[in-house]
């Protein structure tokens, strides 16, 4: 009864300068659920995109084995013809098109150059009845509710003949009906005989559903659990993924911490999309001047939607809580008005949200604070080229010249330079976004010196991280958020990963 | 080729494109006998497209803030009309008309910056309706007649500054405003070199400065000389002189001012600049208010010209504009563009126009030529851009061929762009490969704009 389906051998994929996967092998049985673990950035979404074409044969290392056959995909359209079919976080349904014409969307059924309409509707709605949609397939995709849309998507993979499916955090935008509904339909199409491979941060779900869990951490293949030898729980799963010691990947800091002076109160922010859906929910938190607070939690937690919205309620559709600052309650209703009260945040995602690539550098560092170098709005062009030299100097930018543009920098330096930006603001409470995502180690190194000057100057820093090792080593209180909800504050000297794991993916029963 | 690019102050694009200009006059100089480069000529080339020079620049502005505006020629017939019955119905002296004018012009401006900015309709749609409206405007108010305007408009329109002073044998007016000119261009230098001392930096050479300089006089004296030395009465048309003060004016708000800044801002990236505190709304609107204004400018201008304001005035103004500034460089895409390249953009259409009509090119052909030369000349500039220079067209192309960086950047990001995100890439100036890295935290600033 062991009969493999997927074998992935010795896998190793090099981008410039990291090593995403290292030698890493996997083995999933046919008609089991196969849960991939791993912190975030540990390689499971690289894992799958070497697994589904999107890394070609040829720039990755190691073999892959399909039903006992080796498989080359040049593409996804070759490993979706091999019967893989991968689904992804984000939903790739068209809004406006029809439940029907999303199914089939690229794989018409067609006579005689005509697509068959008559068909394609007898065809979807065995689909829809097989994932248990009872809904009528001429409604568009934006009609529907995201569970739904997630069961449109696994309709449209069975449409396909998928001999393995593979679903990236299925349930992330879930509620929790929802996702039940969804485990349920996972393990009805087990019963048929379907393979999957789920990746999820939901360990929960994972030791309820899963047949066996292989746990990757730092491109490595750690180990791989199956309920056949030991039953999946919780703990067993996170020990796996975090077991790994703090190096001295940070600068000595003696945190000196003042008084609280930023606070906020019950903030309740609903999606701008999916209406009734919070993306915060009443979440409280403080800072204290010199203090650097740590948001953890799992990608889809709420974290960046808390800060963008506390930010100028520049995301989401704020629907209540206050903000303190030195004791007084501020009303901040756009990011003009943030900057004015010495609010900062620094995007995680520095090239589409943090600036302007077509830009310079010395246009850049200026841009959020174009009016400490302007006089009845023209700008004094020696103000702007004397801050931007000092920011280079003192930020140690990388560049032959303040008039390089920023598009060819290196991601280290474009994310000092949207510091410097920030920092010329001169603001007192600094929200940083995932700071150190996609820049190298060295370059990780200086940006966490900044952070604890900025710190030391008296500035209150909060630092948004998916990397718990660098939550850890940095802040000097962490806060976890999961689903939307301030799950729970540890201290510095009281954390660990393991707590912190638990913490950030433990839903009801911390709540309760 | 380092002391080339020093020589031009690191800006050798905008002279490859002056230089293009250059050599088509002399082209066509060559090729029509001397026809081209004479004093009546180039008065007429003046004229004949200050207006559309005019529309150029607002449109500049337009197209880098991520829109296009395409009512501005009937918004210049709606305003010509207005001022050319208001004068003659209600008996109004001439610069009230003018004024009025530019009142007509804000208005219309507010009118389509509101629909732009605070409604959201993109501004193709806005002025594509605007088009229509204010042409229909345009014939339903004169009852589709010419209404003369007063001879006082025909100095705006075609004017000449006069003679005075003593017998230089050149125009005085415009020998003042070619000296005016060089004296610039020594001052500015003498600026760049205390500039580059105060902050620290090696100052240019002083051969590199004087040949620029120098290079420059030349051009100047050569020009004052063609303007100067025509038909006794005639100098630099005011036209001319009304569009380099725009010209001056413009590049200065483009570049030196905290509003232009803010038009590069939206344009380049619109999400990155509302998380900079830059309020959206306001460029837009500012952006479409003041080309309806300039829009208005030009009509003035143009019934000066021909000392009526008619029912089909402004006909197809607004694809010159366009082409004009595209030519000069901007990207169709947003935030790339300046003031000055799209002048000289709309100098090479408009010296093709005239170089061609004098070599008795019908206007067949001249259409064709044009066509070519505004894809060619926007072929060239996308390819250059694709050798790795700065632009959003090269960028969507890198991004679309290669998985970006590395695992904690690219790792936990789908290929594909999320659908409520690509929904807002509408607008056109959406980089479209914004994915959503924790959820769907990209939802851009804008939604709260609307909400709150």
């Amino acid at each position: 009864m062991t009969h493999v389906t997927l074998e992935m051998r010795h896998i190793t994929k090099v981008f410039p300068g990291v090593k995403a996967l290292d030698d890493v092998s996997i083995a999933v049985r046919r008609g089991d659920i196969h849960a991939i673990c791993g912190e975030n950035g540990a390689g499971k979404s690289t894992l799958m995109k070497v697994l589904s074409g999107v890394y070609p044969h040829g720039t990755y290392e190691g073999q892959i084995v399909l039903e006992g056959k080796h498989v080359e995909f040049r593409d996804l359209k070759a490993s979706e013809h091999a019967g893989i079919v991968i689904i992804h976080q984000e939903l790739a349904l068209i809004p406006e098109l029809s439940v029907t014409e999303n199914i089939f969307l690229g794989n018409e059924v067609v006579r005689v150059g005509l697509i068959d309409w008559d068909e394609a509707h007898i065809r979807t709605l065995e689909l829809l009845e097989r994932v248990g949609l009872h809904i009528d397939p001429n409604l568009p995709i934006k009609a529907l509710g995201v569970g739904q849309q997630q069961l449109v998507e696994i309709a449209k993979a069975l449409s396909k003949d998928v001999r393995l499916l593979i679903l990236d955090e299925p349930t992330s935008a879930l509620n929790a009906e929802d996702s039940e509904n969804l485990l349920n339909l996972l393990r009805g199409l087990k019963q048929r005989g379907l393979t999957s491979i789920m990746i999820s941060h939901k360990l929960n779900e994972i030791a309820e559903i899963a047949d066996a869990v292989t746990i990757i951490r730092d491109g490595v293949t750690v180990e791989t659990l199956d309920v056949a030898d030991e039953p999946l729980d919780e703990d067993r799963i996170i020990r796996g993924m975090v077991g790994r010691s703090l190096e001295s990947r940070f600068p000595a800091h003696t945190p000196n911490i003042g008084e609280k002076f930023f606070e906020v109160r019950g903030w309740t922010v609903e999606d701008p999309h999916v209406a009734g859906r919070l993306v915060a929910k009443g979440s409280s938190f403080f800072v204290r001047r010199g203090e650097i607070v740590g948001f953890a939690g799992v990608m889809g937690a709420g974290r960046t939607e808390l800060a963008r919205s506390v930010f100028g309620r520049s995301y989401g559709i704020y629907r209540s809580g206050q903000i303190f600052i030195d004791g007084k309650a501020v009303s901040i209703p756009t990011v003009k008005s943030a900057i004015s009260h010495g609010i900062a945040y620094v995007p995680e995602d520095r090239k589409t949200l943090g600036m302007n690539l077509l830009d310079t550098i010395r246009k850049t560092i200026v841009a959020a604070g174009l009016r400490k170098i302007s006089h009845l709005s023209m700008i004094d062009e020696d103000a702007e080229l004397i801050a931007a030299e000092e920011y280079r100097n003192s930020l140690r930018i990388k560049t032959p010249s303040v008039n390089e543009g920023v598009s060819k920098l290196s991601g280290g330096n474009q994310q000092k330079v949207v510091l410097g930006k920030w920092m010329f603001t001169e603001p007192e409470i600094l929200i940083l976004d995932e700071p150190t995502r996609g820049i190298d180690v060295g370059a990780k190194y200086e940006i966490y010196g900044l952070i604890q000057r900025l710190a030391d100057a008296g500035k209150g820093v909060v630092v948004i991280s998916s990397e718990l090792p660098e939550v850890i080593g940095l802040c000097d209180r962490i806060y976890t958020v999961c689903e939307g909800r301030i799950s729970g504050v540890v201290d510095h000297a009281d954390a660990d990963q393991e707590k912190l794991m638990r913490l950030m993916t433990t839903t009801t029963a911390n709540a309760a | 080729m380092k002391s080339l690019r020093s020589l031009f102050g690191g800006d050798v694009r905008q002279f490859t494109m002056l230089g293009a200009l250059v050599a088509l006059l002399l082209f066509f100089q060559i090729m029509t006998g001397g026809k081209v480069l004479t004093p009546t000529n180039m008065v007429n080339l003046i004229n004949g497209n200050s207006y559309v020079l005019i529309l150029a620049i607002g449109m500049v502005m337009v197209i880098v803030v991520g829109h296009i505006d395409l009512s501005v020629g009937s918004v210049a017939a709606v305003t010509g009309i207005i001022v050319a019955m208001a004068i003659r119905d209600w008996g109004i002296p001439w610069w009230a008309g003018m004024l009025l004018g530019l009142f007509v012009g804000a208005a219309i401006g507010a009118w389509q910056g509101w629909w732009v900015a605070y409604v959201g309709i993109p501004g193709f749609i806005t002025t594509l309706a605007g088009m229509m409206l204010f042409r229909g405007l345009n014939q339903f108010i004169g009852k589709s007649n010419s209404v003369p305007v007063p001879d006082e408009f025909q100095f705006i329109g075609a004017g000449y500054l006069g003679e005075w002073g003593p017998n230089t044998g050149l125009n005085n007016p415009t020998l003042l405003l070619g000296i005016l000119a060089a004296v610039y261009v020594v001052w500015h230098e003498w600026q760049l070199r205390k500039k580059a001392l105060r902050v620290g930096a090696q100052p240019q050479s002083y051969t590199i400065a004087g040949i620029r300089a120098g290079g420059l006089i030349l051009i100047i004296s050569y020009i004052t000389y063609l303007f100067g030395s025509g038909r006794v009465g005639t100098s630099f048309p005011v036209p001319g002189l009304l569009l380099v003060g725009l010209v001056i004016l413009y590049h200065v708000l483009t570049q030196r001012t905290v509003i232009g800044r803010h038009i590069f801002a939206v344009g380049g990236n619109r999400v990155a600049a509302s998380l900079s505190g830059v309020s959206t709304k306001h460029t837009y609107f500012f952006v479409m208010m003041n080309m309806s204004i300039l829009a208005a400018v030009a009509g003035m201008v143009f019934i000066g010209r021909s000392t009526a304001s008619g029912p089909f005035d402004g006909n197809m103004w607004e694809l010159d504009a366009i082409a004009a500034v595209f030519i000069g460089g901007a990207a169709v895409s947003g935030g790339i563009g300046t003031v000055t390249g799209s002048i000289i953009g709309g100098l090479v259409m408009a010296t093709l126009n005239n170089g061609l009509q004098l070599m008795g090119v019908g206007s067949d052909r001249t259409q064709i030529i044009k066509g070519l030369v505004l894809l060619l000349a926007v072929a060239f500039d996308v390819y250059n851009k694709q050798q790795g220079k700065p632009s959003i067209i090269g960028l969507l192309f890198r991004n679309r061929s290669a998985p970006e960086d590395s695992v904690d950047g690219g790792a936990e990001t789908p290929p594909n762009v999320d659908p409520r995100t690509a929904e807002v890439a509408v607008v056109g100036a959406e980089p479209t490969n914004v994915t959503a890295h924790e959820q769907h935290p990209s939802a851009d600033a804008q939604d709260k704009e609307g909400r709150t």
